[in-house]
C-alpha cells in the first residue's frame, strides 16, 4: 500500500497521471471504436472535433457556466461535427473517409477561430477546474474520471441493446441486409458518427481540463492513437471474452497501455516523434496479422486438399 | 397484389456500355400467386426484382404492391411490403451478429426502431419455436454468429427472416444456385412450405427448369430484358423441359442461352 502511494505519488509528482490521461484518450477511443468496429468506417473527424471540444468547454467556462453544462455544450458540438461529416457522406456521397478529410480540415478554421486566432494558450487559473483538479489531487482525477468511463460504456451497452442501436450495429455489419430489413442505413451512418464524436468531444473535454491548456495542434493524430488503442485493447480481450462491455473496456486499457508506452519513450529520452511511427507500425500490425493468417491457413488449407487428392 | 407497370431500366444510359435491362415491362401478380422466373444470364430477372425490391431507382414507369404506389419509395421504406432471399447466401444476413439476433432485426421490418429492447424473452422463445420448425437443428444455435453457420444454414434462416413479419411479397433470386443439390432441395423445400403456410404472393427466380416447373401455379421467361412467356394452371402443370425450351426458341428466335439449364 505504501509503496503504491508513493509510485502514484511519483507519478502525480513528476509526469502526468498515466492512468488519467490514458482513460481520457481511452473515451475518446470508444468513439473510434463505434465507428471503425461498428460502423466500418475510418472517421477522420475526431482529429478536429476532439479539439472543438476542448475549445468549446474552455470558452463555455470561461463565460461563467458551470462546469458541467460546459462539458455538455462540448459534447453537443462534437456531435454536430459527426453531423456534418454524416451528412456530407449520405446526402452528398462523398466517401466517408474524405467526408471525415474536409470536416476535419474545416474544424481547423472553426476552431482557431473559437480560440480568437492564437495558437497555443493556457486559459486556467490553478484549481479553476472543479471536476478534474491537478497535480495534488491526482488520485481523485483518476477515481472523476474511472466514473466518466463507466458512464460512458453504461449508456453504449444499453443503446447498442435497444433496437435502435441493433440497427446500427446490422448497417455496418451488412448494410444491404439492413435496408431489405427496412433500416435506413443513411440515417444508422450519420447517428452512428454523431454519437462518436460527441463522445470524441467530451474526452477533448476532459484533456483541455486535465492539462490546464489549449492547443491547435492538441488533435494531430488523435485518430491514430484511437485506432491503436482500439486495436491493441481487442486484442487483450478478445482472448477472455467476446461481450460488449469488456471490448469497451479493453479499448479504454488500449488508451492507458498507449500511455504507458508514451512515458517509456519519454522516459528514455526517445525522441517523442517517434511514437507517431510507432502507433501506426503497432495498428498496421494488428489489422494486417489477421489477414495474412487468413490467407496463409487457406494456403495451407488447400495443400492439405491436394495432397489429400 | 403486385402491379409493374410499363417498367424501363437503362444502365449506364448515354454512354458506351448503355445497356437496357428492362424494357417496356409489365406484369400483374394476384394474390397468392407464386411465380417462378426463368431466362437466361442476362435477361433481366435480378433487375426486375431489384426494381419491385428499390434497389435501383426506375427510369420509365411504375411500381404498385397492394395498392400503393412504392415507384418514388426508397429500398428501407418498400422492405414493409417486401421480404427478400438473395442469391449469395452471405447477403442475406448480418455476419457478426448472432442467430436471434439476426431474427430480431428481421422481426421489426417495417416498424420503427426506437428505445425498446431489441430482443425480448418472448421474442427469443418465438424464434426458437420458428428455428424448431426448419428442422436444421438450429433452434440450439441461437446465440452462435450468422458467419459460423453453412451457406445453406444461411439461406434457410434467410427465408424465415423474410417472411417472420408476413410480407405481402416474398422475391427470391436464385436463393438455392450457391448451394449443393441436397442442400439446394431441402431449401426449396423449405421455402414451398412457408409460401404455402402464410399464403404469400413470391416470385422465384431459378435457373432450374424442373424446380421453375414443379414450384408455384404461375411461370414466366424472360429474355432481353421482356417478358417472353407467361404461363399459368393447368397448362403450367403440363409443362415440359422440352416445351419450354421449345417455346423460348420460337419466342426469342435463339437458342436457351444459358447452359446451366440444360445441364439440369
Ligand atoms: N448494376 C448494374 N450496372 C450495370 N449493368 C447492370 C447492372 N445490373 C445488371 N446489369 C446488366 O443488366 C442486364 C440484366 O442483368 P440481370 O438482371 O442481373 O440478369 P439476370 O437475368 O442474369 O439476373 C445484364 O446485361 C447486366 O449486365
Ligand atoms: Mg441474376
Amino acid at each position: 500500500m505504501e509503496f503504491l502511494t508513493e509510485f502514484f505519488g511519483y507519478l502525480g509528482g513528476t509526469a502526468p497521471s498515466i492512468a488519467a490521461q490514458g482513460m481520457i484518450w481511452g473515451i475518446m477511443a470508444i468513439g473510434v471504436f463505434i465507428t471503425f468496429r461498428i460502423l466500418d468506417i475510418a472517421d477522420l473527424t475526431v482529429d478536429g472535433s476532439i479539439v472543438t471540444g476542448a475549445a468549446v468547454c474552455i470558452i463555455a467556462f470561461q463565460s461563467g457556466m458551470n462546469i458541467w453544462v460546459a462539458i455538455l455544450l462540448s459534447t453537443l458540438a462534437g456531435m454536430l461535427c459527426g453531423l456534418v461529416t454524416g451528412l456530407l457522406h449520405t446526402a452528398l456521397g462523398i466517401p466517408p473517409i474524405l467526408a471525415g478529410i474536409l470536416t476535419q480540415q474545416s474544424l481547423w478554421t472553426v476552431n482557431l477561430l473559437l480560440a480568437g486566432s492564437s495558437l497555443s494558450f493556457t486559459f486556467f487559473e490553478q484549481d479553476l477546474l472543479p471536476i478534474v483538479p491537478l497535480e495534488e489531487r491526482i488520485g481523485n482525477t483518476d477515481l472523476i474520471l474511472l466514473g466518466f468511463v463507466a458512464v460512458v460504456i453504461a449508456i453504449l451497452y444499453w443503446f447498442f441493446g435497444t433496437e435502435l442501436g441493433a440497427s446500427l450495429r446490422a448497417t455496418g455489419n451488412n448494410p444491404n441486409m439492413s435496408r431489405a430489413q427496412g433500416i435506413n442505413t443513411n440515417f444508422a451512418k450519420v447517428l452512428g458518427l454523431v454519437i462518436s464524436n460527441g463522445i470524441v468531444a467530451l474526452s477533448g473535454a476532459l484533456l483541455v481540463q486535465y492539462s490546464n491548456g489549449y492547443n491547435i495542434n492538441m488533435g494531430r493524430g488523435a485518430i491514430v492513437i484511437g485506432l491503436a488503442a482500439v486495436v491493441v485493447g481487442e486484442a487483450i480481450v478478445s482472448k477472455i471474452s467476446s461481450g460488449f462491455i469488456p471490448r469497451l473496456i479493453g479499448v479504454v486499457l488500449g488508451g492507458v497501455i498507449y500511455f504507458l508506452v508514451y512515458q517509456l519513450v519519454l522516459f528514455f529520452d526517445i525522441k517523442a516523434e517517434l511514437l507517431k511511427m510507432l502507433s501506426a507500425a503497432i495498428i498496421a500490425i494488428f489489422l494486417g496479422a489477421p489477414y495474412l493468417k487468413k490467407r496463409y491457413g487457406k494456403k495451407k488449407a488447400q495443400k492439405e486438399v491436394k495432397s489429400n487428392a | 397484389m403486385l402491379e409493374i407497370k410499363n417498367v424501363t431500366k437503362i444502365f449506364n444510359g448515354g454512354t458506351v456500355n448503355e445497356k437496357v435491362a428492362l424494357s417496356d415491362v409489365s406484369l400483374t401478380l394476384e394474390d397468392g400467386d407464386f411465380v417462378t422466373v426463368i431466362g437466361g444470364n442476362g435477361a433481366g430477372k435480378s433487375t426486375i426484382l431489384n426494381m419491385v425490391a428499390g434497389v435501383y431507382p426506375v427510369d420509365k414507369g411504375s411500381i404498385v404492391i397492394d395498392g400503393v404506389d412504392v415507384t418514388r419509395l426508397p429500398e428501407h421504406k418498400r422492405a414493409k411490403y417486401i421480404g427478400r432471399v438473395f442469391q449469395d447466401p452471405m447477403m442475406g444476413t448480418a455476419a457478426d451478429m448472432w442467430v436471434e439476433e439476426n431474427l430480431a432485426i428481421a422481426d421489426r421490418r417495417g416498424k420503427t426502431r426506437g428505445f425498446k429492447w431489441a430482443i425480448t424473452k418472448k421474442d427469443k422463445a418465438k424464434y426458437r419455436e420458428e428455428l424448431k420448425e426448419l428442422d436444421l437443428g438450429l433452434d440450439t444455435r441461437m446465440t452462435t454468429k450468422m458467419g459460423l453457420l453453412s451457406g445453406g444454414q444461411r439461406q434457410a434462416i434467410t427465408l424465415l427472416m423474410a417472411t417472420l413479419k408476413r410480407p405481402k411479397l416474398l422475391l427470391l433470386d436464385e436463393h438455392t444456385a450457391a448451394l449443393d443439390p441436397k442442400t439446394a432441395a431441402k431449401v426449396l423445400e423449405i421455402t414451398d412450405r412457408l409460401v404455402k403456410e402464410n399464403s404469400l404472393t413470391a416470385l422465384m427466380v431459378t435457373h432450374n427448369m424442373k424446380d421453375a416447373i414443379a414450384y408455384g401455379n404461375r411461370l414466366i421467361m424472360m429474355n432481353a430484358g421482356k417478358i417472353i412467356l407467361d404461363v399459368r394452371g393447368e397448362e403450367k402443370k403440363n409443362l415440359t423441359i422440352e416445351a419450354l425450351l421449345e417455346m423460348f426458341t420460337k419466342a426469342s428466335g435463339a437458342e436457351f442461352a444459358s447452359d446451366r439449364a440444360l445441364l439440369s
